[in-house]
């Protein structure tokens, strides 16, 4: 995607007093918690930025234009601010933004968003310098009541101190002098080499409220007056809602009202149970539309067959029909499926519409989406809509889409009390936005034991081009492809295709991991198929195609030492690596997995080096790899989402599985130390499980796979690719 | 029909009016109030609601609240006040084990009622124990290593 910084300096040191605070919101966490910010802020506090606020006792508040849905982002992105402030980092504390994309939008996508992995990435230079403005301004308020110079005084965890004098003056005495101070032009941000609490495995600011219960997640919104909505979405993508006969739910007690929407009916009850237990009640006939007859069949067909043509070229080097015509020829292409997301908080969204405003209670991932969309359901201009905004239970790209809380205010707006409407696990999973189905297809010629010509079409779904339509050109969605053009091997003739192919009827989204998840699995697979062909080591094969990436070259070495790659091993027992670019961080990743006679599988290790450039809390990164790497091997061992008669045929975990602890082996990360520029890491490992452990089956069997989720019946012994 | 129900949780007699047959996750959510306690699946299939009933872990989300009439109910909220829960707190926090969190309340108490049965448990007791909950961040080996730092009070 291209930079956009919609954060402009005018919008940095100025803005946030007027507009970010005009809405009152609660604030769910550590000490700010049930303690509404007060309009007037700028009184005898410090309020340099829309991220900053300091007050008399030195306490230090730092909005979060990022959301936290356990990447740990909101102590990263408090540490990269305190880090250039010289805050005491013990009196930080977090508070949510409120939705405003000209204060808080992500500087890489211009709208206040958190996805792709990037909060880090796209704010590290912005939040640098507003923590550095803020400084300085401190620094000049202490040397102007000291009568010296700015630059005879230091500063460092929250105190500024004039070292010939042996004064000193804590933040917290000089915030209201600070408030008057002109913001500096330029400011100078440190060197690396002077971080105190970047690179620092720091504790997280979230973490201690969710031991005991305190934190508060979207589902856990409580407001006076409030009532519970059950919601029943039409089973078939696309159908209406007929007729409702409501006769016998509204005879149960605790039933207060039915209300039928378009596409949806819900049921409002005093509680849940009495919600569920009227919508189970009622008798709805559905309108079931044109998509009442489709299966994964038909839409694979149509992938299959949409995949043939001729893609939008995306990327073209060398002259790749010579190439392809010459040495030994390979072909192959892989198929990976929908995919749910299933956060673990189910989607919910509370709403209270008055007749002059309203107010929402989510954990979302597009704060500012939400508030438009909300006031288009509601009848009323966005500044009418007031977003409190919580931690998310999970998001993985559900969570950037508007449609749960569009719902519960078309529900609200028939009541004059609060709702909150609470999606059972069955329909989160079965009106999910989906992970779309892929095909891809790699054609690639081997001269001399190296790849010589490398072909590469993805076939599938277009998201950015319904999520981000200008982001969406020339037929070529840049998410889809994203680590396909990115390979990171010498392809001297290296071509990429794009074919758009929407599945009929079934929405499809972002999905942790995003366009890597099929680019790194394809690439990969490939990979240890074309090392097969050659005769090579699976690492030497990829070795000599890493001459031009030094950092990819460095951890792949390593993971090679680290995984006891290349021991003996027993038979049914293979290592498989995966190598990969994703999201600016270099990763190689090795899955050592046992294959059972019936073709079970055991993951046995896992071993990850990762090069993300500074890991701004290298605790956070590891905590991100390995539970990436979980997800995605959930994924690769269980995840399918399929359909039947236009209806999703799974409904929860017992049929759309995820791992579990008693199936997870022992996980190895090491970061490795850099002075790069950081990565991101939030979606990194998920994208690294499924190559590595398909080519550890391949390893192990012989088998070469290529579809997702892996299919045991191929596995048994004595089966053969 | 609703009825008054009369229970003990965590050390407090709390009264109200629900149908018997209301799974207990209900009640301590939409009823009294205490958010802590988590809902995941309904079916029992993923220990995100998981509390304790005379001391043992059990899913309140398929537990009607007329089961546990005259029976000590212990939550999220109240499980620092127990040795065990205490010790898998600390020990939470200091491996860091913790990302969205969501889970975490039905881990924790899934932790605390293995290590108050079992003090010392193998890598098996943990699997036997902890297999019921998911965590959809995958946060399972840390799981794993703070379970045996509360055990060896490490933590």
């Amino acid at each position: 995607m291209n930079a956009h910084n919609s954060v402009s300096r005018r919008a940095l040191l100025t803005g946030g007093l007027a507009t970010g605070f005009l809405l009152a919101f609660h604030l769910p966490l550590r000490a700010a918690a049930n303690e509404p910010v007060q309009r007037d802020v700028t009184d005898g506090k410090f309020a340099p930025n829309a991220f900053i606020r300091i007050d008399e006792t030195g306490r230090t508040i730092l909005m979060m234009p990022q959301v936290e849905m356990g990447q740990g982002t909101y102590t990263s992105i408090s540490a990269v601010i305190a880090e250039e402030l010289d805050a005491d980092w013990s009196k930080v504390e977090v508070q949510h933004a409120p939705p405003n994309d000209k204060l808080y939008g992500n500087p890489t996508f211009g709208l206040q968003v958190t996805g792709n992995s990037n909060s880090i990435r796209a704010w590290w230079l912005p939040l640098r310098k507003a923590g550095a403005t803020a400084r300085a301004m401190l620094v000049q308020a202490a040397a102007s009541q000291w009568g010296v110079e700015p630059a005879s005084c230091t500063a460092s965890k929250g105190v500024v101190a004039h070292a010939a004098s042996g004064r000193k003056l804590g933040y917290g005495e000089l915030a209201p002098a600070a408030q008057g101070q002109t913001p500096p032009k330029d400011v100078a941000i440190k060197d690396p080499k002077d971080f105190v609490l970047i690179g620092q495995p720091l504790k997280r600011l979230d973490t201690p409220d969710k031991v005991n219960g305190k934190a508060l997640y979207g589902i856990d919104a409580i407001l006076p007056g409030m009532k519970i909505a059950a919601i029943a979405n039409c089973p078939v993508f696309g159908g209406k809602v007929g007729k409702v006969d409501d006769s016998a739910a509204t005879k149960i007690a605790g039933v207060r009202k039915v209300v039928v929407l378009d596409d949806a009916v819900a049921v409002i009850g005093d509680h849940m149970w009495a919600a569920k237990k009227g919508l189970e009640a009622l008798k709805i006939e559905w309108n079931e539309g044109p998509n009442a007859e489709i299966t994964t069949k038909d839409i694979w067909d149509d992938l299959r067959k949409a995949s043939e043509k001729d893609g939008a070229v995306a990327k073209s080097d060398g002259d790749i029909a010579k190439a392809l015509a010459s040495g030994d020829k390979f072909e192959a292409a892989y198929e990976l499926p929908f995919l749910a997301h299933a956060s673990m908080e189910p989607i919910n969204a509370t709403v209270h519409v008055r007749p002059d405003a309203c107010e929402i209670w989510t954990g979302t991932q597009i704060m500012t989406r939400v508030q438009s969309e909300a006031a288009k359901a509601a009848g009323l201009p966005a500044e009418k809509v007031i977003v409190n905004q919580h931690l998310l239970g999970g998001g993985f790209g559900r969570k950037l889409e508007p449609d749960m809380v569009v719902a519960a205010v078309k529900i609200a707006k028939q009541v004059d009390y609060p709702v909150k409407v609470v999606w059972t696990r069955e329909e989160d999973i079965q009106h999910d936005v989906y992970r779309p189905v892929y095909r891809d297809q790699i054609t690639a010629s081997l001269v001399d034991g190296k790849v010589a010509g490398w072909k590469y079409k993805v076939a599938g779904s277009a998201v950015l081009a319904r999520w981000l339509p200008p982001a969406f050109q020339k037929g070529i969605d840049i998410d889809a492809i994203d680590a396909a053009v990115d390979a990171p091997y010498d392809f001297a003739n290296f071509h990429v295709e794009y074919v758009r192919a929407e599945p009929p009827a079934v929405p499809t989204g972002f999905w942790r991991g995003v366009g890597p998840n099929n680019n790194v699995f394809a690439v990969e697979c490939a990979m240890d198929e074309l090392a097969r062909k050659a005769g090579k080591d699976p690492i030497e094969f990829r070795k000599s195609m890493l001459t031009k990436n030094p950092r990819m070259l460095a951890v792949l070495n390593q993971v090679a030492e680290k995984s006891g790659w290349g021991q003996p091993l027993p038979p049914r027992v293979g290592r498989g690596v995966c190598v990969q670019p994703s999201f600016a961080s270099f990763i190689a990743t090795v899955v050592e997995a046992e294959i059972d006679d019936i073709g079970e599988i055991t993951l046995r290790r896992i071993t990850s080096v990762v090069d993300t450039g500074i890991a701004v809390n290298p605790d956070t990164v590891k905590a991100q790899i390995e539970g990436g790497l979980i997800f995605g091997l959930t994924a690769a061992l269980y995840g399918e989402i399929t359909i039947d008669k236009g209806r999703v045929q799974q409904s929860n975990f017992h049929n759309y599985r995820m791992m579990r602890i008693n199936e997870t082996p022992k996980i190895e990360v090491i970061v490795v130390k850099s002075g790069e520029a950081p990565g991101g890491i939030g979606e990194a490992g998920v994208n690294a499980g499924p190559p590595a452990l398909r080519n550890a089956i391949y390893a192990a069997t012989g088998v070469a796979l290529r579809r997702l989720p892996i299919d045991r019946k191929l596995l048994a012994a004595g089966k053969k690719a | 029909m609703h009825m008054a129900t009369t229970l003990t949780i965590n050390g407090e007699t709390k009264s109200f009016d629900a149908p018997p047959e209301m799974p207990l996750l209900w009640v301590l959510r939409d009823i009294l109030g205490m958010t802590g306690t988590k809902f995941g699946c309904g079916i029992a299939q993923c220990g995100a609601c998981t509390v304790h009933v005379d001391g043992k872990a059990v899913r309140s989300c398929v537990l009607p609240v007329s089961a546990v009439a005259n029976r000590t109910v212990t939550t999220i909220e109240h499980v620092g006040s127990t040795p065990a829960g205490a010790k898998v707190q600390k020990a939470w926090l200091e491996a860091e084990v913790i990302q969205c969190g969501y889970c975490q309340s039905g881990q924790i108490m899934a932790a605390a009622a293995l290590l108050a049965a079992t003090p010392n448990p193998d890598d098996s007791d943990i699997d036997a124990a902890m297999a019921g909950n998911i965590c959809r961040c995958g946060t399972y080996v840390r799981i794993r290593e703070a379970i045996k730092h509360a055990a060896n009070g490490q933590s």
